[in-house]
């Protein structure tokens, strides 16, 4: 656990001089954070006049599903020190109480626009939350991960039971054109569904940020420092980690009913253990230990998931190297890359980073070509031997069992590590000169 | 009175010298208490009285069971048997924050912060709850001027207010000293409990913590387990004597100086 959080967030609004200046720095303060909130939503709202594909559309509606469920998994992982090997169950649960509302709304004609739809999935998560949260948050650390998975088994395996509710292997579907329409939206077109999505989206981001800023938000990261010591200031760890865990089952249950609305199915899959991962790893890869680093690691990997598995076959692979490479070299994530480099951007620092940084790329160009090409010889030689040792990548078609394409492969490999060894330590003297910098203006210790 | 008397009359006498002078159950009473861990007796029947606004240090050799007894007194474990009262109230077997919350708050002997969060925000942690910051979502936090008042003054207070903005794990091991004993008084519990507050400083660390305790101690009962003798006896009222699980003496830190048993059982093999 301590890995997660190591890098992890000094809240980033810290009220500085509360008593020196309070009116002109919340002021300020105010001014600052509203900004953040409209760009936020000007970017919702135009990405569609920017990416215009049908193929975009639908990336983008995954990716808005994706960040609030990844926050709301932060709620528990980033904030309050809890890994969830479960939190898909919360999302699933929203998306079938979203859909069978739907065909009820649909079935009695009632006066229901679908927008409204993913607060069902909310409640349902929440309540769900509340229920299996009672158990699983009497325990933290590894009990509690192991509970939250014990959990995730029960429902997976009850929605092979219960299937009058589950809807068995094909699930249940729904048309959600035919609920109330708003002006003339049906919301049928992606285009309008992304709008759904995205306001969810903003609402929900909004919403979760403050809950950080809340008695509540700040003795979650208590507790996930040192939850014996939140006793002694008389809170009970155990009470923190239920409301997170329930407001976390709030949000992923939205998210749910958003994914329902989005693809007009609920099954199986949506809370099973493919999904729980996903989000683990889309929160990890963005960073737990900053509020913003989940929103990057959603959009991330959603792109990834969507994009990389049309290219190879053996996406899930690279995937998972990336995970581990984050775990290994930038605990703190994408997240904690860019805020690591916070500090020496205020001390104006950042420009002797620039060498050693631009140096980088060419070991890390040749490493990655390396890599892939010995992943995609490989592959293409184990899993694909009856089409014969012929293959084709970036245009290029060559014998991936001939000598020349492994001569490649390894050269390119061994130069990348060679000049990376050169390369990486012209880019820590950058970094120590730079450091040296903000230290002498106080801007880091 | 003098101190070579058992522990148990002399107890009985702070309680009635107590009960004469204020006509109020002392801030803390300890009776009988035991504590096993499987067949092994680390507590073997304390009786303790603190009064109200008393200054009271227990020390004793390693291993005497003192930070055991903090930990029973302060609800971090439960205790096998016997009783304590906190303003004549039992808080016997209830949990930490429960006995937090009715004013009485401890600090570590190992440095127990929240090593990722800012000095700021470690104070304001310990501000919450007795500032009916509760377990609210729904309220924010950032412009309660209640709290940013009282968290503003303790970091004054423990002199880490130009601190307050880096991690708390950054700071020297005397300012996270410090910061120990502020989170330990932000709450304003009334009874504060200290377990060796100076130990691993320097003796002019140990000269500002000494001063910083005295302070923060005013008007509040203090109850502190210490190894430093000059800070002992400069700083408490009373001592009590805790060898093997069982306090063997209690008194002024005159009466201690002169005990014939203390000296034996514990000062004779720290005498340097």
């Amino acid at each position: 656990m301590s890995e997660i959080i190591s890098h992890s967030a000094v809240a980033p609004a810290t009220p500085s001089a509360p008593i020196a200046q309070p009116s002109a720095q919340s002021a300020l303060g105010r001014i600052g954070s509203y900004g953040l909130w409209i760009g936020l939503a000007a970017i919702l709202l135009t990405a569609p006049l920017v990416f215009r594909s049908g193929t975009a559309l639908t990336v983008m509606s995954l990716m808005g599903i994706m960040i609030i469920f990844a926050l709301s998994y932060n709620m528990l992982l980033g904030q309050t020190g809890m890994l969830s090997f479960g939190h898909a169950v919360y999302f699933g649960l929203g998306a079938y109480f979203t859909i069978h509302a739907m065909n009820a709304v649909i079935d009695s004609k009632l006066a229901i626009p679908v927008v409204v739809m993913p607060l069902i999935g909310g409640v349902a998560g929440l309540v769900f939350a509340m229920l299996f949260g009672w158990v699983s948050t009497k325990r933290s650390g590894t009990a509690f991960s192991m509970i939250s998975l014990g959990l995730a088994e029960l429902v997976g395996s009850s929605s092979l039971i219960l299937r009058s509710f589950f809807g068995g292997e094909e699930g249940v579907s729904t048309n959600r054109a035919k609920l109330l329409r708003i002006f003339d939206w049906n919301f049928g077109p992606q285009v309008q569904v992304y709008y759904l999505i995205a306001g969810w989206c903003l609402l929900c981001i909004v919403l979760m940020y403050a809950l950080t800023r809340t008695p509540f938000g700040r003795m979650c990261n208590a507790v996930r420092d040192n939850a014996e010591r939140t006793q002694f200031v008389g809170y009970n760890p155990r009470v923190v980690r239920y409301i997170a865990f329930s407001l976390a089952g709030l949000f992923a249950g939205i998210a749910g009913g958003l994914a329902t609305i989005n693809f007009e199915l609920a099954n199986a899959a949506l809370f099973g253990a493919t999904q729980s991962g996903n989000v683990l790893l889309a929160t990890y890869i963005g960073g737990a230990g900053f509020f913003f680093g989940p929103i990057l690691g959603a959009v991330l990997v959603t792109f990834l998931q969507n994009m990389l598995s049309d290219v190879t076959e053996v996406w899930q692979l690279y995937f998972g190297l990336m995970f581990i490479a984050t775990v290994m070299y930038a605990p703190g994530g994408l997240a904690g890359l860019i805020m690591m480099h916070r500090p020496l951007w205020r001390a104006g620092a950042i420009a002797k980073l620039l060498p050693g940084y631009l140096l980088m790329i060419v070991p890390a160009a040749l490493v990655a070509v390396g890599a892939i090409l010995l992943i995609e010889m490989i592959t293409h030689l184990s899993v694909k031997a009856a089409e014969g040792p012929v293959m084709k990548m970036a245009g290029i078609t060559f014998n991936a069992a001939g000598v020349p394409a492994w001569s490649l492969c390894i050269g390119t490999l061994a130069a990348g590590v060679l000049i990376w060894r050169f390369a990486s330590g012209v880019a820590a003297r950058g970094w120590d000169d730079a450091r040296a910098v903000a230290r002498e203006k106080g801007l880091t210790v | 009175m003098t101190a070579t008397t058992s522990a148990a009359p002399m107890s009985a006498a702070t309680t009635d010298r107590t009960a004469v002078a204020n006509a109020v159950p002392p801030a803390l009473e300890i009776r009988g208490l035991k504590k096993n861990f499987g067949p092994a007796e680390i507590i073997r029947g304390v009786d303790l009285s603190v009064a109200r606004g008393e200054r009271h240090a227990v020390i004793g050799p390693n291993g005497a069971g003192k930070s055991t007894l903090f930990n029973l007194i302060s609800g971090l474990i439960v205790p096998t048997s016997g009783d304590i009262r906190l303003h004549g109230e039992s808080v016997n077997g209830k949990p930490a924050y429960q006995i937090n919350r009715r004013g009485l708050s401890r600090s570590f002997q190992v440095t127990n912060i929240f090593a990722n969060m800012s000095v700021w925000e470690n104070v304001r942690c310990a501000v919450l709850w007795p500032r009916g910051g509760r377990y609210a979502f729904w309220r924010g936090v950032d412009n309660n001027a209640d709290v940013a008042a009282r968290t503003h003054q303790v970091l004054t207070e423990i002199n880490l207010l130009s601190r307050k903005d880096i991690p708390a794990g950054v700071l020297t091991y005397a300012e996270q000293r410090a910061l120990e004993i502020g989170i330990t008084m932000a709450g304003g519990a009334d009874v504060i409990l200290l377990d060796e507050p100076t130990a691993g400083m320097s003796k002019a660390e140990t000269e500002r913590a000494v001063e910083l305790i005295r302070r923060i101690s005013e008007g509040r009962t203090l109850l502190i387990v210490e190894h430093d003798m000059s800070v002992v006896f400069g700083l408490a009222d009373r001592i009590s004597v805790l060898v093997y699980g069982e306090i063997i003496a209690s008194g002024t830190p005159t009466e201690i100086r002169n005990s014939a048993k203390v000296k034996e059982a514990y000062l004779g093999e720290e005498a340097h």
